[in-house]
């Protein structure tokens, strides 16, 4: 019974596409059986918002007169990077203010862009013969840059650890505050709704997907950063732990501030939280299988976040279902838990994507180039050498 | 029986231990610390749940008044700005009392202001600064 890429683009050009999310998509398979659903449907819409530090926007302000090339930016007092040409800039996200700290950052001057605020922008230059100026101080807002667009080397992993502490302090971490002496366990994923767990082995998800990045549609631009497929696997060749991660382009122009909010982490830092879906073809009925899994079938392995190492000690994996029940047990302790990436947030995300394909007739495209498989090196380390050993 | 909310503002090296001795002792009145600032050199804040008849409310406000500290029922106050927060969930890992929980169908946060102690932990946990303790 497979399905083409052209047979199902073609069905939501006419507007006949049958289109889930995948919890509904579960659901049906759950009552009809995988064959039965694989038929009926044609895509299927995941979604995540998570906080996705690996994130951040590309902008050209223009020319001022006489122009600057801005070596030194600041946009509302978070520096942005001055080594591209004159007036691009790069800012990422967890850049942090120079008079606020981690209290405003490079996710915050984003938002404000993206609700339509005036953004404060400072540039100084050295000065040279086709770029005379040496300062600006300026206002800009969204509608004034020529170009504005979201380039995230990393998003939407696929899995992530669950974090416990052991020790006896607080631990402040990027999923959260974690209690002394297991007091508490925070996990970071959209479960069965999470993009790259509906597709283990990015069968469908590769360079040139076509995508949802922040309310606005966008493009797998190329494997993200610690794109690692070569890691431990359950009986449906999904990870179970952290694995392969999308770099993702998209107009920042056309993005929502419903889907990208700026975050602050008590004694870790600025990161944001990016919503992003991805629609998957029911092609057949294998990838309609993984397509079917619920949180009771995937899991994600507990790691003690007490130890500030590299490879950190695991107490075994638990169920997303288990998680999601809000207790689980670590070291025979019932544990509370939190997840840190909103469960409403990628439902509305999957059902907008749905909406998308279903009345705006959003195309598919199958990909360019495939993202390194399982089986290829996993990530490396960084060693600390000296000079001298080199 | 009536259970009240009071935020008591005392002026520096008032010691508080004796009022609170008082408040039990002669007007019968049982008070829960909900959240103390205390500086020996400033003037100190302190948010105390109070549970007791009526008539011993009065008096022990009075009573409190009466030792130079200035008395506001219920001033202080948790507050949730929803327009923030994006149900992430983080503040229920670290809410003991368990007065924020995410509705075990929708995943959306709840707030029972009810069971809410006053502790912060929520407040420093909330990375969109969704969570404030107003006075
Ligand atoms: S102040 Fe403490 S008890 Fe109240 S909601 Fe926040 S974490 Fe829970
Ligand atoms: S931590 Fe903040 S954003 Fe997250 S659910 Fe709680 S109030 Fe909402």
């Amino acid at each position: 019974m497979a399905k083409s890429w052209e047979e199902i683009n073609a069905r939501i050009a006419s507007g006949d596409a049958v289109v889930l999310t995948a919890e509904e998509f579960g659901a049906l398979a759950a009552e009809d059986g995988v064959k039965a659903a694989a038929k009926r449907v044609d895509v299927v819409t995941t979604g995540t918002f998570g906080p996705m530090c690996s994130s951040g926007v590309v902008l050209n302000f223009g020319h001022s007169d006489p122009p600057i090339r801005m070596t030194e930016i600041t946009l509302n007092d978070v520096p942005a990077y001055g080594g591209l040409a004159a007036v691009d800039t790069y800012l990422g996200v967890t850049e942090t203010s120079t008079v606020r700290g981690i209290e405003y950052g490079g996710a915050h001057v984003i938002e404000d862009l993206l609700r339509g605020r005036a953004v404060r922008l400072k540039a100084s230059s050295p000065g040279t013969d086709c770029y005379p100026r040496t300062e600006i101080d300026t206002w800009v807002t969204l509608d004034d840059l020529n170009q504005a667009y979201f380039f995230n080397p990393r998003n939407a992993y696929q899995n992530y650890a669950v974090a416990v502490n052991t020790t006896d302090r607080v631990l402040h971490t990027y999923l959260g505050t974690l209690l002394p002496r297991l007091g508490n366990a925070t996990y970071c994923s959209a479960g069965a709704l999470s993009p790259l767990l509906n597709d283990p082995t990015y069968r469908t998800i590769g360079i040139g997907s076509r995508i949802f990045v922040a309310g606005a549609p966008g493009y797998v631009a190329w494997e993200g950063t610690q794109h690692n497929p070569h890691t431990d696997r359950d009986e449906h060749g999904v990870p179970v732990r952290p694995a392969g991660t999308l770099a993702v382009i998209a107009d920042l122009k056309a993005a929502s501030p419903e889907y990208f909010s700026a975050a602050s982490f008590t004694g870790y830092g600025v990161s944001s939280f990016v919503g992003i879906g991805v629609p998957i073809p029911v092609l057949d009925e294998d990838i309609a299988a993984t397509l079917a899994l619920t949180d009771a079938d995937l899991t994600a392995t507990i790691y003690d976040y007490g130890v500030q190492r590299r490879s950190r000690p695991s107490f075994g994996t638990v169920s997303y279902a288990g998680l999601r029940s809000g207790c689980i047990e670590v070291d025979g302790k019932r544990v509370p838990t939190g997840p840190v990436s909103s469960l409403p947030k990628a439902r509305a995300i999957a059902a907008e994507l749905k909406r998308w394909i279903a009345e705006e007739r959003f195309m598919l495209a199958p990909p360019v180039q495939q993202l390194p498989q399982p089986g290829a090196p996993g990530t490396k380390p960084l060693d600390i050498r000296t000079g001298e050993a080199i | 029986m009536a259970r009240k909310r009071l935020d008591l503002t005392f002026p520096p090296r008032q010691s508080l231990k004796p009022v609170i001795y008082h408040l039990v002792k002669d007007y019968d009145l049982v008070p829960n610390i909900l959240r103390a600032q205390i500086h020996p050199a400033q003037e100190g804040r302190m948010v105390l749940e109070v549970t007791g008849s009526k008539e011993a409310f009065q008096a022990g406000v009075a009573f409190l008044e009466g030792q130079g500290l200035t008395v506001n029922e219920a001033a202080s106050d948790i507050v949730l700005d929803e327009d923030r927060c994006v149900d992430c969930g983080l503040c229920t890992a670290v809410c003991k009392p368990d007065a924020l929980t995410l509705d075990p169908v929708t995943q959306r946060l709840t707030f029972d202001k009810d069971k809410c102690v006053y502790c912060e932990a929520c407040v420093i946990a909330c990375p969109r600064r969704a969570i404030t303790l107003t006075f």
